[in-house]
């Protein structure tokens, strides 16, 4: 290679690092800038929307999606995925609403219980190398099994206390927005700041090296189940104390929901990179996407709906959307 | 007597399917003898009728599957529900248009088909995401093209679906036919080498000359073709399309493949296991029901049973 060659190629590799860390800025924004454009859709077609009570009645159903999808980020960082949550949601807001408002002490064991059985799976999965789709499908059945065998007709209750808890009124911002922050912030710090964080997602990077550096990777996959268990059981509760009811099939369509929102966030199947703020923000995005369809409207066309069953459908073409423009992003940086 | 055994036990374990027929009989056994000797034909002749619709999709699943890591197709269910509707409003309750109804389904299903293969190639997604992605769009175009009225099929279609030659459905042996041109494709043709050959190593595959991305794009049209034809005739079977009619057969089109011994991790496939499996799983059902088992209990059971089969076949290499 000449002289001159080699410096063209250097001030090459100058531009391209900079492009590179603006696409990397511009990748990790993509899920704030969706959620700020679904934020405007709806400021857009109904602005009384964005208010307190409005925000309030949009997102009350996101805290337990959000929840949902944090448990499958934890599955996802050590290259697993949970074809189970849903099930697992819906197995957990059946035991809440039959037995925490009477028999607190039998529900909390029972809640308890299914985390240890989380915890595991992950040794299973670790220790006989099984494949976590196959895992996860079986286990699908077997809450969906227990859910049923529990509620075999929708009902129970919601203990009063975690009905205050989860329509509480705070003072400015709505309880929603503000739990979503925090569990955001929480997970945030635990996974992305911490040294056993960092650690699992090294369990998903590069399980060899983290072994060899003297980590355990059963008591590491074990961990990482278990916390997915224990998001999924706060989902359970956070899903029973909003609608006050339970029933086995509540939240079946929470599996894909999960996975949509963890993806939506910035999270890759492999190699444990995934974010957990991301994630929350995937989880609010795809919930309020639902709701910015109910308010479309052009006014120069009073007659044009979207029907309703559309809902799911722009889901799906969101997260293509998202997904499109991240392949341009990462287009751009090659 | 001890080496008899031993190359006994090697012929079985190079023919893992033969386990999941072996379960089979042994639950039906076991069902004649919980109902004490009644309707052991019928139930074997059910078992048949209802497996057809697991094998269509699950052979569907097994080609995907054997693709390689990371290849799945969860799209089916969705794929399912549409086709049928489509066939049922196609057909319009008239004899004579049967054919067309059951090949507008088989289209829908590889538009299915192609449009997630789109996904995965111009998105660089994980194919999990792509068909995920895929399959909320179908929903809804399911839910919006149903507008929820439930046409019921033409006559001879409804018939067809249930007729018996000396108690065997006659879809079971046109659905057997299938899988054996299915297993000539598979082990005979360039393509099903090459699906074979991607499974076990993509990149040397496509060293090896393979047209690694065209072997995909055809594998995921056929997927869907199956899952289209799967919804025409269960729409049929069951009187009339519903839009969660496929819901079932995600999980079960992914256990009867683990189940038959496939190789979860790709690259080596078992189409007679997919039959075993699906008989398999219809006779626990069966039993569970004979036995007076309610259904939370029979899903339990099912669940822990998958769980069972793959942690004793073991994972060798992981799916993902």
């Amino acid at each position: 290679m000449t002289a001159a060659s080699s410096s063209v190629s250097g001030g090459a590799s100058k531009t391209t690092a900079r492009r590179f860390s603006a696409s990397r800025l511009l990748r990790t924004l993509l899920p704030a800038i969706s959620l700020a454009l679904v934020l405007l859709a709806i400021a857009n077609f109904n602005p009384r929307a964005i208010s307190y009570f409005g925000f309030t009645l949009m997102l009350n159903l996101a805290i337990p999606v959000a929840l949902a999808t944090i448990a499958q980020l934890m599955v996802i960082t050590v290259n697993d995925l949970d074809l189970s949550i849903g099930a697992f949601v819906g197995f957990t807001g059946c035991v809440t609403a039959t037995w925490l408002p009477n028999q607190p002490l039998l529900g909390c064991a029972i809640l308890i219980g299914s985390i240890a059985v989380y915890a595991g799976l992950g040794a299973l999965i670790h220790l006989r190398r099984l494949p976590s789709i196959v895992v996860t499908l079986g286990m699908s059945f077997v809450w969906l099994g227990l859910a049923i065998l529990i509620r075999p007709t929708p009902g129970g209750t919601a203990p009063v206390w975690l009905h205050g808890f989860v329509s509480q009124r705070l003072p400015w911002v709505p309880f929603p927005v503000v739990a979503a922050i925090v569990i955001a912030g929480v997970v945030h710090f635990g996974l992305m700041r911490t040294t056993y964080g960092t650690t699992l997602r090294g369990v998903g990077g590069n399980a060899n090296a983290i072994e060899r550096a003297g980590w355990s990777l059963l008591r590491a996959k074990m961990t990482a189940y278990a916390f997915a268990g224990v998001f999924g059981v706060l989902a359970g509760l956070s899903l029973v104390g909003v609608s006050t009811s339970a029933d086995a099939n509540m939240a079946n369509g929470y599996t894909l929901l999960s996975i949509a929102g963890a993806i939506l966030g910035g999270a890759e199947f492999v190699g444990g990179r995934v974010s957990p703020i991301g994630a929350v923000i995937g989880a609010l995005t795809l919930q309020l996407a639902a709701v910015a369809l109910n308010f479309f409207h052009i006014a120069a066309l009073p007659n044009l709906r979207i029907p309703q069953e559309w809902q799911v459908g722009a889901q799906g073409i969101i997260l293509i959307l998202i997904l499109a423009a991240r392949a341009l992003i990462n287009r751009g940086e090659r | 007597m001890s080496g008899r055994s031993m190359s006994y036990f090697r012929w079985l374990s190079g023919r893992p399917w033969l386990w999941s027929f072996l379960g089979a009989l042994a639950v039906w056994l076991l069902a004649i003898v919980v109902s004490h000797g009644q309707g052991a034909g019928g139930m074997l002749s059910a078992a048949l009728a209802f497996s057809v619709f697991t094998v269509l999709v699950g052979i569907g699943q097994m080609f995907v599957i054997t693709l390689g890591p990371g290849n799945i197709d969860l799209s089916l269910p969705a794929n399912i529900g549409l086709s049928g509707a489509v066939a049922m409003t196609v057909m319009g309750e008239a004899d004579d248009r049967i054919l067309l109804g059951l090949a507008m389904a088989v289209i829908v299903g590889l538009a299915v088909g192609g449009f997630n293969y789109l996904l995965i190639r111009l998105l660089r997604i994980p194919p999990i995401i792509a068909t995920l992605a895929a399959s909320f769009i179908l929903v809804s175009a399911g839910i919006s093209y149903g507008r929820g009225l439930q046409i019921t099929p033409p006559p001879a279609f409804a018939q067809f679906t249930v007729m018996r030659i000396g108690g065997i459905p006659v879809l079971a042996l046109a659905t057997l036919v299938l899988t054996l041109l299915c297993a000539v494709l598979l082990h005979r043709t360039i393509y099903g080498r090459s699906v074979l050959a991607t499974g076990q190593n993509m990149r040397a595959a496509r060293l090896a000359g393979v047209k690694v991305e065209r072997v995909r794009l055809l594998t995921y049209l056929l997927c869907g073709a199956f899952g289209g034809l799967c919804g025409a005739l269960l729409a049929g079977f069951t009187g009339g399309s519903s839009l969660d009619m496929g819901a079932e057969y995600l999980l079960s089109s992914i256990a009867v493949v683990v189940i038959g011994g496939t190789a979860v991790a790709g690259g080596a496939a078992n189409l007679p296991g997919i039959w075993g499996a699906s008989l398999f799983l219809f006779m626990v059902v069966t039993l569970l029901n004979t036995a007076g088992f309610g259904p939370g209990f029979r899903d339990v059971m099912t669940g822990l049973i998958i769980i069972a089969v793959i942690t004793i076949a073991g994972g060798q290499r992981r799916l993902r």
